[in-house]
């Protein structure tokens, strides 16, 4: 659909509106005027019946309900003086939703940036001791992390339990201040078309070996040719995962997709696509900081 | 044809035994879902129970069902007896009602397969929205073609609501539902982004304005002074009500979108436009309540006619609101809160189905040509009902409220006071007594239900005579 990009429009807009709010005024006015020989003690009936006994009064419009109704009109008028409506009339006060938010975020800025500004020049490492630092990054994270990983931070399927001190991408305190600022994008590539269903069988059971359950060997042991020549790369010769790629340690049977068979299977055979946004333009810095502290503070207290 | 010296009360019949059933049925539906919201394990894990797709099956069953029903009822017999006419055609009528009735079915059906094109209130796909349309061709067809044969003259007031309402109606359905089709059950909306959002709440709320307060105003304008006994306080305050009302309300849509990315210009005018209605919308209750003047001892004895005056009572009291949540500093708050639900439940439950169910009261009895089985009874559905609006509302707009203030608020270091889930977490004990008040409001319709089972089990259909019109009209 075409956008109406054309001039026309806000004379359309404000001539309609104008006359539509006039039009209102006007026909209430007319509406209100009362026969001069008209007894307000002894109204008649407009002379009507309907369906034996249906008929009209014709009193006159209640006073404080016509005033009612002409204050409203004149709040409209004087609105749509001071603020926009009338097409890309800005209006007095050049009022506008956006520059709203961006003066209110200019005041919580100027009222709560040095808060943060102070953590910021605190090591994470001192700050991780510091409970009021702690608990300010405890409700950054309520506010911004729970709807994915979770109000108790143990994750779900396909979002990493922060608590197990079982990390993707590390877990120093730099490690997790990079995620947060930057984002992550983890992928998985999908082997269903590479390789063949029995290969993806024996790859499976080889995985399920690494994380130490009881399979069949022989299996196994072909699962783990495969390993080598095409997982070795990111998740290690000995599948204990690579930070730098975000695998994961295949060893520790904690798994970010379930590790049932079934979901390792699927897990082979369609990829996975990991995403943990980024947050440095939304956040900014300082408070990255405070939340990495707390982020940390939960495997490492 | 014999017919032709009776009114048609046979498809009135018809709507007007649906309106009580789907009532209960959308009702029961609601009650379902807010204890879900309660307590979420009553959807069993079962996906055809799930909120999701039962939450757009009581609203499509409640509005368009139950209202629907008791719209075409009330107009049929409306505008029967007041233009002195049998309807048009006995047959189209009767495929008003089939029609209808299919589709309530179809929704019943495809709603909780989850088959939705998902737009609020317009949640049916293609195929049943073709079907309204051609319904909806036919009512009006039927209704303007009795106005036609009228034998007096002047149009009654009534009738322009119910007018208004049919024609307004069969714009919105057709402009919002424009799409195009994939398959049988999938389509694309025509529209794309905001102007799409624009065009379903121009529908949505005009869904609001016309089939739920124009038509209603509409039986309101018959029954209340067929029962006060009266006639209507104010002819000029109807025409100035009427045409402020069904001109303003189109404006006020962009209510809905506040603070989105729908250009600030149209969401003031939507502002504007609502408060400019707040007006207008009174004028109907004034001119309904008003016309009790001179008979106020009848709401001691009647209390058909008190379910009436009450409803018009949460009519002013909803329309006060709704502008007042229109602004865009109240909004704010409100919005996305279950303040909203609230509002629009004081207008669903103490307007549309108090005036509903009186305007039941009334019909049934006299189409079935037996006096109501119980008047007591009527007294307790009334007073179990009210109790149950009362609870509904009041426990809603304290958890409306305590949302949006739960969402705002920040601690020292600017962070929020309270994470999402602790706001879901406070809203437990007000969805329970929201879960009662629903409940009593189905137990008065239910107590109606024996009632009016009652009255007309065992009688044969009344016909009415035409009678020739009072004076020289």
């Amino acid at each position: 659909m075409a956008d109406f990009t054309s001039g026309f429009w806000t004379w359309f807009i404000s001539l309609t509106t104008i006359v539509s709010i006039l039009g209102v005024l006007i026909f209430l006015l007319k509406c209100s005027k009362r026969d001069p020989d008209e007894d307000p003690n002894n109204v008649k009936t407009m002379g009507h019946v309907w369906d034996g006994d249906l008929e009209e009064y014709n009193n006159p419009l209640p006073t404080w309900w016509f005033y009612w109704f002409i204050l409203t009109i004149v709040w409209a008028a004087v609105y749509l003086i001071f603020y926009p409506g009338l097409g890309s009339y800005a209006g007095v006060l050049g009022w506008t939703q956006v520059n709203q938010l961006e003066d209110e975020m200019q005041v919580a800025e100027e009222k709560y940036g040095p808060i943060y500004q102070q953590y910021l020049n605190t090591d994470i490492a001192e700050l991780v001791k510091d409970d009021a630092a702690l608990k300010v990054g405890e409700r950054i994270y309520a506010s911004y992390c729970t709807t994915c990983h979770g109000s108790d931070a143990r994750g779900g399927r396909g979002f990493p339990n922060l608590r197990d001190n079982d990390w993707l991408y590390g877990g120093e305190p730099e490690n997790i201040k990079t995620t947060l600022l930057n984002g992550r994008q983890g992928a998985m590539p999908a082997w269903g078309e590479m390789l063949s269903t029995e290969q993806i069988f024996s790859l499976t059971s080889y995985v399920e070996q690494l994380a130490g359950r009881e399979v069949d060997s022989m299996i196994a042991s072909k699962g783990g040719e495969l390993f080598k020549t095409n997982c070795a790369m990111c998740h290690g010769a000995e599948g204990k995962g690579n930070y730098m790629f975000g695998a994961p340690n295949l060893t520790d049977d904690i798994w970010l997709y379930g590790g049932s068979q079934k979901k390792i299977t699927e897990t082979l055979l369609i990829g996975r696509n990991g995403k943990m946004p980024a947050h440095k333009e939304f956040l900014g810095e300082a408070k990255i900081h405070v939340l990495t502290a707390y982020i940390y503070s939960l495997s490492n207290n | 044809m014999t017919d032709n010296g009776t009114y048609n009360y046979k498809v009135v019949r018809q709507f007007a035994v649906m309106t009580i059933v789907w009532g209960l049925v959308g009702m029961l539906v609601g009650l379902i879902i807010a204890a879900q919201l309660a307590w979420p394990v009553l959807n069993f894990d079962i996906p055809y129970l799930t909120f999701g797709r039962l939450r757009p099956l009581h609203t499509n069953a409640v509005i368009f069902a139950f209202g629907g029903s008791a719209l075409f009822a009330s107009s049929y017999y409306i505008v029967q007896r007041t233009c002195h006419a049998r309807l048009c055609s006995d047959r189209i009528a009767a495929f008003t009602f089939w029609g209808w009735q299919l589709i309530i079915v179809s929704a019943a059906i495809t709603f909780p397969l989850g088959i939705t094109q998902s737009k609020e209130y317009a949640e049916l796909i293609w195929p049943i929205d073709l079907l309204i349309t051609v319904v909806w061709v036919a009512y009006a067809y039927v209704f303007f073609g009795t106005i036609v044969k009228r034998k007096i003259k002047h149009i009654y007031v009534a009738n322009w609501f119910f007018a208004a309402f049919i024609l307004t109606i069969a714009v919105l359905h057709i402009v919002n539902n424009l799409a195009i089709p994939t398959s049988l059950l999938h389509s694309y909306s025509a529209y794309a982004g905001v102007q799409d959002a624009m065009v379903q709440w121009w529908y949505g709320h005009n869904a609001v304005g016309f089939f739920l307060t124009a038509g209603f105003l509409g039986m309101m304008y018959y029954f209340v002074p067929k029962l006060a006994g009266r006639p209507v306080y104010s002819y000029r305050l109807s025409i100035v009500h009427f045409w402020a009302l069904t001109f303003t309300y189109i404006w006020a849509g962009p209510h809905h979108l506040h603070y989105t990315a729908l250009p600030d210009w149209a969401q003031s005018l939507g502002m504007v436009m609502s408060i400019i209605l707040l007006a207008p919308s009174w004028g109907g209750m004034i001119n309904g309540i008003m016309t009790l003047s001179g008979a106020w001892h009848k709401l001691r004895t009647d209390p058909v006619l008190r379910m009436m005056i009450v409803s018009l009572s949460f009519y002013g009291m909803s329309t006060f609101e709704g502008p007042m949540m229109a602004i865009k500093t109240v909004n704010a708050l409100s919005h996305y809160t279950d303040w909203t639900i609230g509002h629009v439940h004081s207008g669903a439950l103490g307007w549309v189905a108090f005036i509903s169910l009186g305007c039941m009261y009334y019909m049934i009895p006299r189409l079935y040509g037996r006096a109501i089985y119980s008047i007591k009874l009527i007294e307790v559905h009334f007073w179990i009902s009210t109790i149950g609006i009362v609870l509904y509302i009041v426990s809603m707009w304290v958890a409306g409220i305590m949302q949006g203030l739960m969402w705002r608020a920040v601690n020292d270091d600017g962070t929020l006071t309270y994470s999402f889930v602790e706001s879901v977490e406070a809203m437990h004990p007000f969805y329970i007594i929201r879960f009662l008040g629903g409940l009593l409001f189905f137990l008065g319709t239910l107590v109606m239900a024996y009632n009016i089972w009652k009255t007309v089990a065992g009688s044969e259909p009344a016909t009415a005579a035409i009678p020739e019109p009072v004076g020289a009209h």
